[in-house]
């Protein structure tokens, strides 16, 4: 029976891969073009807001992608540190500085959104402090992978990392609750009763959040061969000298 | 483990051993910040808990490099490592001696540095509960970063860039207990969080920190 665990041979991931990164890359641009396109041309000015809501189908899957791909390094983190398989660690290595991308967009777009709204750039509320927070967790586990040179020991030492900073992450997340009530809305697609958002900004959202999914892993996918392909290029050039 | 204590903390005492950075740094920060502020008495006041706490994590950071970076280097820490001692009880003992050597003696002369900072008065003990609650989570959790760069040249910055996210839940709880404390507010829901996560990081973060340190003897 396939299994999940193939895909932890290099070769078989490489081999996969060739064929599926194209087509989730061609799905990602179209999914996403298709989400943004749709809502920032074919969807009416919020009665309130006037067309800055449009902000929102770049702002919200950017921000949601920025948790997804640090929940998804810290998953990449405990296979490879319980089943060391190289491809996961280099998958986690992948995914940082995607997940730090994704958080600024939410971060650069939440400013650009909240000037007009809420008539300032930043406020400390939990919501933007959180992800001030796992800007700098994202920031200082890539600082610690670029300082250590022997891949294995770097893939130990951020797996680490990421376990531990994924604990006080969600602390700091609380504390942040705790120390300051917000500013930030509720979650954008809560159900909570009368700020119910209308379908007609919600179909576009929800096509938009799978493309930027779909955007995540194409480049996580890309961001990994290219690691398999250092690594294999590495231990050529060690090769080459031993002879 | 008590002869690796008491070894670190003489090492600690003496000349270059780094004792009284971390204090320098507190009282210097507290002067300084007047200074910068301004003199008057209710703005110190307001800021005086955040300042103190902020200034209290500053210095504790000042010496983390020093936890393991000169046994690393005289290999020492091989030796420690290999020893019938559990490592992950080195590792406690070394984040104790830095607690006694730097966090300890921030949390005696807090008072003095809220006098300078017009600490309202039924603040001070809270001062020196919170701290004292604290800083022991900061140099548990201190000791975690400096194991996870102990292998690295130059780590100091790394060192503070991967440690100052962790320290977060622990300064919020904290100045929020001085500063509910300052107001005569209740205070014991941030004590009691700061006790959990002083109590959560003093019990499972040596088992991190050794497991790193393991990896980078390797």
């Amino acid at each position: 029976m396939a299994s999940l665990w193939e895909y932890a041979n290099p070769l078989k991931f490489m081999r996969t891969t060739d064929w599926l990164l194209p087509v989730v890359a061609v799905a990602a641009v179209v999914t996403t073009a298709t989400g943004l396109i749709w809502g920032f041309f074919f969807t009416p000015d919020d009665f309130r807001q006037g067309s800055t809501v449009k902000i929102v189908f770049l702002h919200v899957p950017a921000a949601m992608m920025a948790i997804n791909a640090w929940v998804m390094m810290l998953v990449a983190s405990l296979v490879w540190l319980i089943r060391r398989h190289h491809v996961s660690a280099l998958a986690a290595k992948a995914a940082a500085p995607i997940g730090l991308t994704m958080t600024f967009i939410g971060l650069f777009t939440g400013a650009v959104w909240g000037q007009p709204m809420w008539g300032t750039w930043w406020a400390w509320d939990p919501r933007l402090t959180s992800f001030l927070i796992l800007f700098l967790f994202y920031l200082g586990y890539i600082a610690l992978w670029s300082a250590i040179d022997d891949p294995d020991t770097g893939a130990d030492l951020t797996a680490v990392l990421c376990l531990v900073g994924s604990v006080f992450a969600v602390l700091s997340r609380y504390a942040a609750l705790f120390w300051n009530q917000g500013l930030h809305q509720g979650a954008s697609l809560s159900v909570a009763p009368g700020t119910r958002m209308d379908w007609a900004y919600k179909a576009p959202l929800y096509v938009s959040m799978v493309g930027f999914g779909l955007i995540f892993v194409a480049l996580v996918l890309a961001g990994t061969r290219t690691e398999i392909r250092a690594r294999r290029m590495k231990a050529l050039v060690a090769r080459e000298r031993m002879v | 483990m008590i002869a690796l204590l008491v070894r670190d903390l003489r090492l600690a005492f003496r000349a270059g051993g780094g004792f009284g950075l971390g204090l320098a740094f507190f009282l210097i920060m507290a002067v300084l910040v007047p200074l910068g502020v301004g003199p008057e008495p209710d703005i110190l006041a307001r800021i005086a808990p955040g300042i103190l706490w902020v200034g209290a994590l500053l210095a504790c950071l000042l010496s983390l490099d020093r936890i393991f970076a000169l046994d690393f280097e005289d290999g020492s820490l091989d030796l420690l490592a290999t020893a019938p001692v559990p490592l992950e009880g080195v590792v406690s003992i070394k984040a104790l001696a830095h607690w006694l050597t730097t966090g300890l003696p921030l949390v005696l002369v807090s008072p003095v540095l809220g006098l300078l900072l017009y600490l309202p008065p039924q603040a001070y003990i809270w001062l020196v509960v919170s701290l004292a609650l604290g800083t022991p989570a900061l140099s548990v959790i201190g000791t975690f970063g400096a194991a996870l760069t102990v292998g690295l040249k130059r780590g100091g910055l790394l060192l503070s860039l991967l440690v100052l996210p962790l320290y977060i839940p622990t300064l919020v709880f904290g100045a929020e207990v001085v500063a509910r404390g300052a107001q005569g507010l209740e205070v014991a829901t941030p004590v009691a969080l700061l006790a959990g996560i002083t109590a959560g990081a003093v019990a499972l973060l040596p088992f991190a920190s050794a497991l790193v340190i393991r990896i980078n003897l390797r």
